[in-house]
């Protein structure tokens, strides 16, 4: 089976549940566990072509550009992985079917389930780190809704929260660090960064990259001191505690520790910061596990000490030690399941798991008895069971490492670690099942039936028969896997007798120094009551909330309701930003000459000029700072034609007369007059702020003008391109419709969007209270006497079919002269608007049927319509196409397809410009403005009738 | 000519600015519209400026203009005008349903600075 399918079918699995969600819980469990299961089977399916040394690969090219791709391998590694993930996971199904009550949404849970086993499955199984950082992401947010699944729970969601915030603060370093790591490596696919282990180790960003990378392994796999979200992940249903947080994603540091191991590894940095780490985890991990009274919370300690072993382990360098990291991981996988469904079984049927109020279950749960103490001895490391053997390993890898010279240093410390693992795990079995029976238990304990406790039965028979048998029954699996994460072929011999060594005699310390700390338990739970300990979670709320309060703070004070505040803000920031950017920049000087500066353009500027003072000056009235705005608009215009730019000159005479049209509409609603009402202190201070915004912006814009490009523009292209691809001179009009097709799409969008926004607010206004106020309406400015006056009546009829021709006209030249779809479009309205002022809105309605609404809709799907066209003739949406067309009686003309396209914009345009008028004159007429039957107030013709 | 350029575009910008840090919205608008101005002619001098170059390809000619940013700021301009549109139609909205154009959020209704307690803080209130 391919291993990208292997890596799919757990979200497969997923759909599933919900697909099912009528059938029950059974069902549910069942098509979850059959996914599971074909997936192990085809990741076993693997496994000779794995022992002989090949690696499984499958490539599918994704965004290769950016260099990553869906490739998936399994080499030894990945399938030790994929069977602990894939198996545990089937014997975690069963469970939960059992675990949950009758009142926990069980397709909830098992969708969760499997979308984590889908997502952990993809880290191990990926052959890129890119897509690894998806899997990886995608175990925090899974994890954060397993943790959180009891909702109704405080802890349950403080604790989800906590370990998504620690957990994706890694995820996040640990993305700058594979991105550094894959720029080193010159490539982002596993095997190639395995083979460049000299260019990464010899590289000045290997310890930066090291340190992000090891930060993300670290706050997964709960180092310290990132260690506190675990035990405040135990809030989560056991289930999830034993899948997650002891046998799956709290490894996924490790695997990816060990996965990266063989580049690395081997540096001073590696072993300090590592090793270190991990003895440091362990020690301290299995001193508080010692004094924990929940069940689960000794568990998660003990697994954060756990954890510690392996990561020291791997941070020792050596092949031995790589060896005996990986058989731990399988042997603590087992025990620790084991232990953690047992703890969920004492939970469920004692109804507490405190320590406290437990004891003397050996009678009542004989079964559970037996299976949580085979876990248990084999977690304190006693022969015959697989715990002994890895930790023997580990003892003697540690006699081997020296710690600034000190050699017998780590092999002490690690000892101390072992001592205190012995004294939890013993203290699990005495005070839980050992001891007198109670009478006070929350429920009459007993042996749970046979769905609960086969799960962990299991486990803990391999526990036996791994520890009986370390060679045929795991060392096959370890082989493999140290082999693919050394890089050369590993054939450890795993035995439970290796003579008198000195790790047999620290063994034996730790044992007895185990049993003696058990026996003085309760002296050194009174000493460390009496010590005060810094509390992880306090210290984490903390922080939240300070890191909360200052974001708050911040925020609150430049967008407290005031918008001037928060756009003098933003525009200091951007004038801050662009003076750094350029004091950092590197501007070499002018290198373009300057334009001489004629007389004409000279007093153009001068108005331009005087116009913007007095505008800003005389704003306040604001009849008059609108004339001063259609001066500007004038002069921004005449700038264009100067320039060489008559497209947009056109545009920008067409929009100013509409835009002046609007405002004027609206002004009529509005007050006439602004008045003063900030101090002058304030004004001032804008003033300042203004002028230094002008000021870099204008010098922003000098620079670049007085600058040469720095690269060769792309419109090189598009001039040389322009009539061979689209077939028409004017250059600009052929970017709009076919270079750039796509963006003239979106905007003509856009526009029509924005004039249905327009509409849509009338309607609202109208139908509200303001239309009531509307048409109770007394206007404050007087009005005149004759509205709809004959000049203007006489000369826009006159205008509007010359107008027309002139729309027409610069529409189909837009193709090779100045013109085009926007500015006909524009032209048109503007025609029609002149109407609309002469006669009033209402008589001009009367006389045409165009519904705007439509003309925008058909003016998109036009656009949309030619586009598509391209596809059937096998090219790219929106590619256009010219020919040349003999009609008789007139001249060969071209005929673009892009017209079609340019069609649309024209609809489009006088669609959204009529009804955006449109819509402020219905506010005019419910404000009783008088609906005329003629066109024009005083008509002589009816005088000299009558 | 470019110093002509670059101070019309400074200028236009400073007024634009001033005028949106006023407190009522027609004086937005006008900003807003002062503003657009600024943006579009310097999207427009990006391509560097010509005089008397032919706007459209034509046998013989020796340069041409930059007619990217020509393109990009022809829509600019047609969607300034949509917007410009939709402000002045809320600012209309915004008079006639709350009586007055003022841009600012109501005193009363800001959020007073020494509110901000920790119970806001930590979240959903789990704690």
């Amino acid at each position: 089976m391919s291993p990208a399918l292997i890596a799919a079918l757990p979200f497969i699995g997923a759909l599933l549940p919900g697909l099912l969600i009528r059938s029950g819980r059974d069902v549910a469990a069942i098509s979850c566990a059959t996914a599971t299961f074909i997936a192990l089977l085809g990741l076993c399916l693997h496994i000779p072509a794995v022992m002989a040394g090949e690696v499984v690969t499958a490539r599918f090219e994704w965004l290769p550009s950016l260099g990553l791709n869906a490739n998936f391998r399994i080499d030894g590694l990945g399938l030790l992985f994929g069977i602990l993930i894939l198996g545990i996971g089937l014997l975690i199904i069963a469970y939960a079917r059992h675990y949950l009550s009758r009142q926990d949404p069980a397709g909830v849970f098992y969708t969760y389930l499997m979308l984590f086993q889908g997502a952990m499955l993809g880290i191990v199984l990926s052959d890129n780190i890119l897509l690894l950082l998806v899997f990886w992401e995608l175990t925090s947010l899974s994890s954060f809704l397993l943790i959180g699944y009891w909702k109704h729970l405080p802890e349950g969601r403080q604790g989800a929260r906590m370990a998504l915030t620690v957990t994706g603060m890694g995820g996040l370093a640990m993305i700058a660090g594979m991105l550094i790591l894959g720029n080193i490596a010159g490539s982002f696919d596993i095997t190639d960064i395995l083979q460049a282990r000299e260019a990464i180790q010899a590289s000045p960003y290997y310890l930066p990259a090291l340190l992000l990378i090891l930060l993300g392994a670290f706050t997964k796999s709960a180092q310290f001191p990132f260690h506190f979200w675990l035990p405040h992940a135990m809030a989560a249903p056991t289930p999830v505690s034993a899948y997650l947080h002891s046998a799956t994603m709290v490894k996924a540091g490790l695997f990816l520790m060990a996965r990266l191991w063989p580049v690395l590894s081997g540096t001073p940095e590696w072993f300090y910061i590592v090793a270190t780490t991990g003895l440091a985890t362990m020690v301290l991990a299995a001193w508080i596990a010692i004094f924990r009274d929940d069940l689960k919370s000794l568990l998660a300690f003990s697994t954060v000490s756990h954890l510690g072993l392996i990561t020291m382990l791997l941070g020792f360098g050596t092949e031995a030690a790589a060896v005996a990291a990986v058989f731990h991981i399988v042997n603590h996988a087992t025990f620790k399941a084991a232990l953690f469904m047992t703890a969920g079984i004492i939970d469920h049927e004692a109804g507490t798991r405190s320590i406290a109020r437990l004891g003397g279950l050996r009678r009542l749960m004989p079964i559970t008895f037996v299976i949580g103490t085979l876990a248990a001895l084999s977690m304190a490391g006693i022969p015959p069971l697989n715990g002994f053997l890895s930790k023997e390993l580990m003892l003697e890898q540690a006699t081997h490492a020296a710690w600034q010279g000190h050699p017998g240093l780590v092999a002490a410390t690690a000892t101390l670690g072992a001592l205190f693992s012995v004294c939890y795990s013993l203290r699990f079995v005495w005070q839980v099942f050992l001891g007198p029976e109670r009478q006070d238990y929350p429920h009459r304990p007993h042996d749970p039936g046979f769905g609960l406790w086969s799960a962990p039965a299991l486990l803990a028979v391999l526990v036996v028969l791994i520890g009986l048998f370390p060679d045929s029954m795991a060392g096959w699996l370890v082989a493999a896997s140290a082999s693919a994460v050394t890089g050369t072929a590993q054939h450890p011999h795993l035995a439970l007798w290796h003579g008198v060594t000195p790790a047999l005699m620290l063994s034996a310390v730790a044992l007895a120094g185990g049993v003696a700390l058990l026996a003085l338990n309760r002296r050194l739970l009174a000493l460390r009551a009496a010590m005060a300990w810094p509390e992880a979670k306090a210290i984490f709320d903390a922080i939240t909330r300070a890191v909360t309060c200052a974001a708050g703070f911040l925020t609150d004070r430049l967008t407290n309701g005031s918008m001037a505040r928060a756009f003098a803000a933003f525009s200091l920031t951007v004038v801050l930003c662009g003076l750094w950017a350029f004091s950092t920049g590197g501007w070499q000087g002018a290198t373009r000459p300057m334009l001489p500066i004629q007389p004409v353009p000279l007093v153009g500027w001068v108005l331009l000029m005087v116009a913007t003072c007095c505008m800003v000056a005389f704003h306040r009235r604001r009849i008059l700072a609108l004339v001063l705005v259609g001066i500007i608009g004038l002069m921004v215009s005449v700038s264009f034609i100067y320039l060489s730019a008559p497209d947009l000159a056109l545009t920008q005479i067409s929009v100013e007369v509409v835009t002046v049209v609007l405002l004027l509409l609206a002004l009529n609603f509005l007050p006439k007059f602004t008045v003063i009402e900030s101090p002058d202190r304030k004004r001032g201070l804008d003033a300042f702020i203004a002028t230094l915004t002008g000021l870099g912006f204008g010098a922003l814009a000098y620079v670049i003008m007085r600058s040469d490009f720095a690269f060769s523009p792309i419109s090189e292209y598009m001039l040389a391109n322009s009539y061979k691809l689209g077939g028409g001179d004017n250059v600009v009009n052929v970017i709009l419709v076919d270079f750039r097709g796509y963006d003239t799409f979106g905007e003509i969008t856009v526009l029509g969007i924005a004039a249905l926004t327009i509409f849509a607010l009338t309607e609202t206004l109208l139908a509200g209270a303001t239309g009531r106020r509307l048409r109770n309406w007394v206007h404050d400015s007087r009005r005149a006497g004759d509205r709809h006056p004959l000049m203007l009546v006489v000369v826009t009829r006159l205008v509007l079919p010359i107008a027309l021709v002139v729309g027409l006209y610069i529409f189909l030249r837009g193709h090779n002269m100045p013109g085009g779809g926007f500015v006909a479009g524009l032209v048109v309205s503007v025609a029609l608007v002149s109407q609309y002022m002469a006669s009033g809105f209402a008589w001009a309605q009367e006389r045409q049927k165009i519904n705007y609404h439509a003309l925008i809709g058909a003016g998109v799907i036009a656009a949309g319509l030619t586009g598509i066209g391209a596809w059937f003739a096998g090219l790219p949406f929106l590619t256009s196409t010219y020919g040349y067309v003999k009609l008789p009686g007139l001249e060969e003309f071209e005929l673009a397809s892009a017209m079609g396209f340019d069609l649309g914009v024209f609809l489009c345009v006088v669609g959204a410009v009529m009804l955006a008028l449109n819509s402020l004159s219905r506010i005019a007429r419910t404000a009783g403005e008088t609906v005329n039957l003629h066109p024009m107030d005083i008509d002589p013709s009816k005088e000299a009738r009558r | 000519m470019e110093l002509l350029l670059s101070s019309a575009i400074g200028m236009l910008t400073a007024a634009g600015v001033y005028l949106i840090l006023r407190r009522r919205s027609f004086a937005v608008v006008l900003g807003m519209t002062m503003l657009s101005y600024a943006i579009n002619l310097f999207l427009f001098s990006t391509g560097r400026l010509v005089v008397n170059a032919p706007p459209v390809l034509r046998d013989g000619a020796a340069s041409y203009t930059d007619p990217l940013p020509q393109a990009l700021v022809l829509t600019a301009i047609v969607i300034s005008f949509g917007m410009t549109a939709v402000v002045v139609m809320m600012a209309l909205g915004a008079f006639l349903e709350g009586g007055d154009d003022r841009v600012d959020m109501p005193r009363a209704d800001r959020l007073p600075a020494d509110s901000l307690s920790a119970d806001r803080m930590s979240g959903d209130g789990d704690a």
